[in-house]
């Protein structure tokens, strides 16, 4: 940049003038089109469409039908999956609420019954205490109770069943491929790439390709639950290993470890506070996946919520929806309590087994008696129905209530915003033609990330509109731009005001915790009930869903400004505003720019879910082909929105990176 | 001091980047200037030492001088590019994995500079580990390893875990841990660079009571002069990843062989390097001798006898044997940093 004159240098000619042009090609590509009739220019030429959603569509077709290997045939191989995923999953589900059963249908007798409601707080009351202290055995205990009395004891434990299964399964395979990619860098290689299209695809993406394999049901939804929940697990056992001093690898190999030696007794223990993290997000994103995986045979409180929200059932999609939220919350803190928990203290020599497990004996003995106890007194095994509360009604009343009295205050916001932010920047968008939208993609990416990634990302985005999805494209980078806009709006100066004040950052940090823990859904239910659908609700749900991490990266980058840095601005004399712009600020831009990429990323996963509620975007494209189970559709739908985030993660770290190479952080 | 020779490292290189070993054959001793334009780094060049059995081997150098480089090239911990490394006259850089690691469960003990224990084990734990690792069974390797935490005297500190320790404590237990398999060679890279002076001083003299007990071949990184000085028998001064020069302690301050090490030596407090032999007149040339004193004294240990006498006192060798004078002066003359003889 020329000192004092910037509009003299390259860099500011490049991107105003790449603005302008597209300004005016986006309000004047119909004009075009009608003066050179040429409709290439708004439409891409369908006899140059590829087929690629039917031919994707033929090749599941084969797969289930004709596939082969040899020995035996790619449907005995899904059945195989399913019957390995059904039977412990039947085990939990019995133990937790069916009951052991002999026989089948009306014949079938009860030999055991399921634990019921007691016996399963008393153990999570204990694993609270164990793992922390009374006050989370309080709270994990209170979570429960809730479920119980508030009558979704049933439809949660399983949900709880589903989690209890895919968890492991979760955690060991993560682990595994964890390990495999720290051990081989050629499958470090081509595991990446997998994981971060995994990341970005839409779940809904691979919902149709796993429910014409696997058929409508419960084992579909753990093989998509373990799909979505599994790559972050891999990503942190391998972060996990790497990050094991090299000084304690070396001090294992010198006393003489073996391969494998080195790898159980010394790396995977070293690495176990970093791991429970990513048992914690595993366990995160399993219940993220409740209500989703319910549209393809997962029961429980997912179901309930699907449910309601389609038969517009106000109450009761919030009952279910807060009952979601209740056990992720009771489940995130036990979980994050064991990441935390010091080892146990040695017991003393020649221990009896019970000195040495005083917990689970003692968790075993009163569970067990209450469990005995059930077969006399049945309420201590199933919750009384009469003593159950429904706040439906309340909540029915509720939003009936805001809607009577504020009907007039919403409609003028909502009208506001959609006329002079959404309809504007939606039609900016959704008039570039497509051959500009691909070159200018490749220019802004190429110029910022380097000519090959320009090209990349130039040939992504004519794979969006080889494919006719074009408009739809657009429509979800326009939604996903205001959006993203909207959260940094309101996310960064809540994260710097949480970042230079303590007490603001424990509230802040509190509301940011349990508004990530919230699976996605639950934000659709409240917004839809107050501004019905459309893209602004879809707007408002993506907003407060991706919100957090623009918050919590502007606090982070804050925070971690060199305490002598600010000091040294206090002694040049800054006054607050200039500490904070002039020092402050720019040396947390890494930081933040962090935070958008995430918050971006969070924001598409997000725009896939609204399509339930009427946008008409990508998502859609996504949700129809669920819907029809159109595999080829559906696979090719996700994969454009995957290649939008991919386009946009790759630019904003290759910005993020260089403004930390500029400030000389590493 | 002329033990038999333990640990025989032969003109070792160990370069980063591409291609370094076909650099090497082009070119067997490549300068600064054709590593930089090939863009490869020579952590370690053409590093000959040979570590001698009992000794206290000290590899001394600033950060960056290939020191850590070298000892672990010397415990294969990192894969040479070239040169011969001799363990007891065997082929280290030829033995198989499995070789290997016998060796090291048997041979070697190393001690860490971050003392690199296993924070989820005990300290008794950590200590037993590497007999854990060679299968030896749980009583056995717990009674050795609480003898072995009584020799560090951590005892009634056995079910501590390691972040409940000081910084001293912690290198305690990397000590016991290090020595439990009994190792013939015992390698500490920094061992107390990351603790306080204090404690440092501290543990330094445990490492010498250490060693008086258990006479081990030592090879001692250490990047503070005067630790150098202090505890080795012998120093090998690194740069830029050669060895700039190797000698005893007084043979560095009265000869340094480069100015890099006189800069060091400079400031060293010569009365504790200098023995008397290396200060005396050779000539017998006083008329009579207040007594007889023994020429492997320092100057520091002998100064109050030396002044007391009030006359010359005769300078005897290890067989008793006289060898020269001392008088009052040449030890004010070390002391107050005068040019002697």
């Amino acid at each position: 940049m020329i000192r004092g004159r910037p509009w003299l240098s390259f860099r500011f000619w490049f991107w105003s003038g790449l603005f302008l042009l597209t300004w005016a090609l986006s309000s004047f590509s119909f004009q075009l089109y009608k003066a050179l009739d040429a409709r290439w220019i708004i439409r891409f030429p369908s006899k140059y469409e590829v087929p690629l959603a039917s031919w994707l569509t033929d090749f599941f077709k084969w797969l289930q039908n004709d596939a082969t290997f040899g020995l035996f045939t790619f449907r005995d191989a899904t059945r195989f999956v399913s019957t390995i995923l059904d039977w412990p999953y039947e085990q939990v589900r019995s133990l937790l609420i069916d009951g052991f059963r002999v026989g089948a249908g009306s014949s079938a007798i009860e030999v055991l019954p399921p634990l019921g409601w007691i016996c399963v707080i008393v153990i999570v009351v204990a694993l609270g205490w164990y793992a922390k202290n009374r006050y989370l055995a309080a709270l994990a205990g209170a979570c429960f109770v809730y479920l119980a009395v508030f009558g979704q004891w049933d439809a949660a434990m399983v949900t709880l069943a589903s989690v209890l299964i895919a968890v492991p399964i979760g955690v060991i395979g993560g682990l595994v491929l964890g390990i495999l990619a720290f051990r081989h860098d050629w499958f470090d290689k081509m595991l990446r790439p997998l994981l971060d299209l995994m990341q970005t695809v839409p779940v809904f993406a691979y919902l149709v390709p796993i429910l014409v394999l696997f058929g409508f049901g419960p084992v579909a939804a753990l093989v998509a639950t373990i799909i979505y929940a599994m790559p972050p697990m891999v990503r942190v056992s391998t972060v996990a290993l790497r990050n094991v001093p090299v000084e304690v690898v070396e001090a294992a190999k010198i006393v003489g470890c073996t391969k494998r030696q080195l790898l159980w007794k010394v790396l995977v223990p070293s690495a176990m506070p970093t791991l429970m993290v990513g048992v914690n997000q595993v366990i995160m994103l399993t219940l993220n996946m409740v209500i989703i995986a319910s549209m393809i045979g997962a029961g429980g409180l997912g179901f309930d919520v699907l449910a309601s929200l389609r038969r517009l059932d106000i109450g009761g999609g919030i009952e279910a929806g807060l009952a979601i939220v209740v056990m992720a919350i009771a489940l995130d803190r036990l979980s994050q309590a064991f990441s935390r928990k010091p080892p146990d203290p040695i017991p003393p020599k020649g221990a009896s087994f019970v000195q040495r497990h005083p917990w689970f004996v003692t968790t075993l003995a009163i569970a067990g008696t209450i469990y005995l106890a059930g077969f006399v007194l049945p309420w201590l095994r199933e919750y009384p129905d009469e003593a159950t509360i429904t706040t439906s009604v309340f909540w029915e009343s509720a939003i009936r209530w805001i809607n009577v009295n504020f009907f007039d205050t919403l409609e003028a916001v909502k009208t506001f915003v959609l006329s002079y932010l959404l309809l504007p920047v939606k039609r900016f968008f959704t008039g570039i033609p497509w051959p500009w939208g691909v070159v200018v993609t490749g220019l802004i990416a190429g110029r910022i990330g380097g000519w090959r990634f320009g090209v990349i990302a130039a040939l992504m985005a004519l794979f969006i509109a080889a494919n006719g999805l074009w408009a739809k494209a657009m429509i979800t980078v326009y939604l996903c731009g205001v959006s993203v806009f909207i959260a940094c709006a309101i996310g960064i100066p809540l994260g710097i005001w949480a970042g230079s004040n303590d007490r603001t950052n424990s509230v802040v940090g509190a509301i940011m915790d349990t508004l990530q823990t919230l699976p996605s859904f639950v934000y659709l239910i409240p917004v839809v009930m107050l501004f019905r659908v459309g893209d602004f609700s879809a707007l408002i749900a993506v907003v407060l869903y991706a919100l957090a991490p623009a918050v919590r990266y502007a606090a982070h980058g804050i925070r971690s400004i060199d305490p002598q840095l600010v000091e040294a601005g206090l002694v040049a004399g800054c006054t607050k505003r200039q500490l904070l712009w002039r020092i402050k600020l720019p040396l947390a831009a890494p930081s933040l720019l962090l935070g958008l990429n995430q918050t971006i990323m969070l924001a598409l996963s997000m725009l896939v879910i609204t399509a339930l509620v009427g946008t008409r975007d990508l998502g859609q494209e996504v949700y129809i082909a669920l819907t029809k189970a159109n595999t080829g559709h559906g696979i090719v739908a996700g994969l454009s929105v995957a290649f939008i985030a991919i386009i946009a993660d790759r630019i904003v770290s290759a910005l993020a990176k260089s403004s930390e190479n500029r400030l000389g952080l590493k | 001091m002329a033990g038999k020779i333990k640990l025989d490292c032969r003109n070792v290189w160990k370069l980063y980047g591409q291609h370094t070993e076909k650099l090497l054959e082009e070119h067997p001793d490549p300068d600064d200037e054709t590593l930089a334009q090939n863009a490869i780094i020579g952590a370690v060049r053409d590093a000959c030492v040979k570590i001698r059995e009992g000794e206290i081997f000290v590899i001394m150098g600033l950060s960056g001088s290939g020191k850590s480089t070298l000892v672990r090239c010397l415990s294969r911990l990192i894969e040479p590019t070239a040169g011969s490394i001799e363990f007891d006259g065997q082929d280290l850089l030829a033995m198989s994995e499995a070789e290997l690691i016998d060796l090291r469960r048997k041979k070697i003990g190393m001690v860490f500079q971050n003392f690199a224990l296993l924070p989820h084990l005990t300290v008794l734990q950590n200590v037993a580990f590497p007999l854990d690792v060679q299968g030896i069974d749980r009583k056995t390797r717990e009674s050795r390893a609480r003898e072995m935490i009584d020799t560090v005297g951590l005892s009634g500190r056995e079910d501590y875990f390691p972040m409940q320790l000081s910084g001293g404590q912690q290198q305690r237990v990397g000590i016991a841990r290090s020595l439990v398999g009994e190792p013939e060679i015992w390698f500490l890279d920094e061992p107390f660079s990351a603790l306080d002076p204090l404690i440092r001083r501290e543990m330094q003299d445990e490492f010498l009571r250490l060693q008086s007990i258990l006479k081990k071949t030592i090879v001692f990184i250490t990047h503070d002069f005067d630790e150098a000085i202090r505890l080795a028998d012998r120093i090998a001064v690194m740069k830029n990843g050669r060895i700039e020069q190797t000698a005893t302690p007084e043979e560095l301050v009265l000869n340094p062989a480069s100015e890099y090490i006189a800069e060091f030596t400079q400031h060293v407090a010569r009365e504790k390097v200098l023995k008397l032999r290396s200060v005396m007149d050779t000539k017998l040339s006083a008329k009579s001798f207040a007594g007889d004193i023994d020429g492997n004294l320092s100057i520091a240990e002998a100064a109050a006898t030396v002044e007391a006498a009030g006359k010359p006192l005769r300078v005897l060798d290890e067989k008793g044997k006289p060898v020269g004078q001392i008088d009052a002066k040449a030890v004010i003359d070390v002391l107050v940093g005068r040019p002697f003889k």
